[in-house]
């Protein structure tokens, strides 16, 4: 890599970065607000496979990687988020 | 041929690669395997009480809990400079990437600490409830991990200041990087599933 496309990757990283936090701060704040319910727990979970899918993609730089191996990380992050999904309907009165 | 191509298009994209060793993949998909079970067996006992789960979860500091999230983060993200650092032909500027890491691990490891003695100290333990059960036990079991990154972290470092990792010697700290971004990612699953899903 040029020290130009060096440099573009770290922007990138702490866009990224700071988009997670944000996000962070999103789960945190619906948490306080004492939000419950189907579509709060949808969006708790949409917003955790986001934050997930960059971390696989960028940090892990799985987005460079064969398709196989993304495939099976990304993989167990909607299968673990699709089975807290499941449950939490499973749950509901 | 290949030669000539590289000449033509230096910013063509590289063959696909895994960024560090395969043995550290194998491991990690082992721990995602393990934490993937574990949290599924929290959520489905949760289906069985969530009234008593919303109860005892309300209790839960999720100040901490995002406080620690954004720790985690932003060790992350120090370890991805390091690793750039060290692409870029400088490892030895990437330590100080690494340091930083460190101290955002250590922050964790502090803030769970003084959440596991509140727990304590308000009479919480693996026998007091279900929840209370899968809280220590899930969080236990990730904050073991957290201590054994913070191990790899620290040999990268050490690692990283006497020069070891360079744009032809990257295969270490991609593999101690891919450990600490799998202990990063279970988290992110982690703190809305214990702390705030109701």
């Amino acid at each position: 890599m040029s020290p130009a496309s060096h440099a573009t990757a770290d922007r990138r990283s702490t866009l990224l970065w700071l988009t997670l936090l944000a996000a962070t701060a999103l789960t945190w704040a619906i948490g306080e607000g004492h939000a419950s319910g189907p579509a709060i727990a949808a969006l708790l979970l949409a917003v955790a496979m986001a934050k997930g899918t960059v971390v696989i993609l960028d940090f892990m730089a799985l987005a460079r990687a064969p398709l196989l191996w993304r495939i099976v990380l990304l993989g167990w992050l909607a299968l673990v988020c699709a089975l807290i999904g499941l449950a939490y309907w499973k749950g509901m009165p | 041929m290949h030669a000539a191509k590289h000449t033509l298009s230096p910013s063509l994209p590289a063959e696909p690669r895994l960024a560090g060793d395969l043995a550290i993949w194998i491991f990690i998909l082992a721990e995602l395997l393990a934490f993937g079970l574990f949290f599924a067996a929290y959520a489905f006992a949760r289906a069985h009480d969530p009234a008593l789960f919303a109860a005892q979860q309300e209790a839960l500091n999720r100040n901490a809990g995002a406080i620690n999230t954004a720790l985690l983060l932003t060790a992350s993200y120090f370890v991805v400079r390091a690793v750039h650092a060290a692409e870029a032909g400088r490892g030895r500027h990437g330590a100080r990437w690494l340091l930083a890491a460190l101290g955002c691990a250590g922050g964790f490891v502090v803030i769970k600490l003084a959440e596991y003695a509140a727990a304590f100290d308000a009479g919480i333990s693996l026998s007091s409830s279900t929840f209370h059960m899968f809280y220590l036990s899930l969080t236990f079991f990730h904050f073991m991990h957290v201590l054994l990154g913070m191990v790899i972290l620290g040999a990268l470092w050490l690692n990283a200041r006497r020069g070891r990792y360079g744009p032809r010697d990257m295969n270490g700290i991609e593999s101690g990087a891919a450990y600490w971004h799998m202990v990063d990612l279970v988290w992110l699953v982690l703190f809305p599933l214990v702390y705030v899903i109701r």
